[in-house]
């Protein structure tokens, strides 16, 4: 049986779920709730490329590049943050961090 | 089913295991570090998913800008944070079963949609950039075809994401940028703004007097 666009778009949806089950799974830890974040985007880029390939219209993997680029800043970002929240606070627990009473 | 065929599918099954495979080591591995390294893993595998499919740019974008960049930048501050990890993993086994389902039922309603989609039929039209003829079968590279697309058609959205890129990069500077008190730098603004007046003094001194105290330059500008 040859590989198609359900077979990709298969990957893609275990690896968003994966991603979903990640960050319930590690309430706490934030930095693999970020690596949970990515792996979501790595599952939208598959289903973009798929996509893309299948209907034969180029505009999916430019989206796709798109998102890569947004998810890049969003690490960048994140991680900054969590490096100065560490450097005052001491703690990145993510049961810690009420300060705004959210 | 041809030699070329039977390899291609192959391979896409090696890739797309050893994706999923390591997208579970992602959020199961005890040791962050390890998490990191199969983030990496996850993201060659599924850079070699996109040379399956014919997208060779994405997939050395993939793995320039993951793996060149954001999984490096997690290691780096994995490995900068003292954090005690085996606390943050504590309630690990409390969430598995609250995720579990949420995981569960998410899976169950995509896999009825993609049971149930198709490709509504007048989608010929409707399409933003159409792969040409040529570029479908190799005559034009993916990577020429995409870049004579971002720089015509889609140049406005190419340099906002510059701009966010630039954006992003000022701003984890300033965040993590740290000024420390009691520090002896070198101000070369301020040596370079120095002014003969400011600090030669020509003094008169009377024979057998000394030097006396010592003059203070001009302070020109201060």
């Amino acid at each position: 049986m040859a590989v198609g666009l359900a077979h990709y778009l298969t990957v893609a949806a275990v690896l968003f779920t994966l991603g979903i089950f990640g960050i319930f799974l590690n309430r706490k830890n934030i930095i693999i709730i970020m690596m949970s974040i990515e792996l979501m985007l790595l599952a939208v880029n598959i289903n973009l490329v798929a996509f893309s390939v299948s209907l034969g219209d180029l505009a999916g993997q430019v989206f796709a590049m798109f998102v890569l680029t947004v998810a890049a800043a969003e690490a960048a970002i994140g991680l900054a943050i969590l490096v100065i929240y560490f450097r005052n606070r001491g703690t990145i627990q993510v049961e810690d961090i009420h300060m705004m009473r959210g | 089913m041809t030699d070329a065929v039977l390899l291609q599918t192959i391979m896409f099954y090696i890739f797309a295991a050893i994706t999923v495979a390591s997208g579970v080591m992602v959020i199961s591995a005890r040791n962050p570090v390890h998490s990191v390294l199969f983030l990496i893993l996850a993201f060659f595998n599924s850079a070699g998913l996109f040379i399956l499919l014919g997208a060779e740019f994405l997939a050395m974008i993939l793995v320039i800008v993951y793996v060149g960049a954001v999984a490096v930048l997690f290691l780096f501050v994995v490995m900068m944070l003292d954090i005690d990890f085996a606390r943050l993993r504590s309630g690990f086994m409390r969430y598995l079963p609250i995720g579990a389902l949420i995981g569960a039922i998410l899976l169950a309603e995509l896999i009825l949609i993609f049971g149930s989609w198709a490709i509504a039929p007048g989608i010929e039209g409707l399409k933003a950039a159409p792969m040409t003829a040529t570029a479908a079968h190799g005559a034009m590279t993916n990577t020429r075809a995409l870049g004579d697309l971002i720089y015509t058609r889609y140049v406005l959205a190419f340099q906002i994401a510059g701009l966010i890129l630039l954006v992003a990069m000022i701003g984890a500077i300033v965040l993590t940028l740290r000024r420390r008190g009691g520090v002896r730098r070198q101000r070369i603004a301020a040596q370079l703004a120095r002014s003969r007046a400011q600090s030669v003094a020509v003094v008169n001194v009377p024979v057998g007097g000394g030097a006396g105290e010592p003059v203070e330059p001009v302070a020109a500008g201060e």
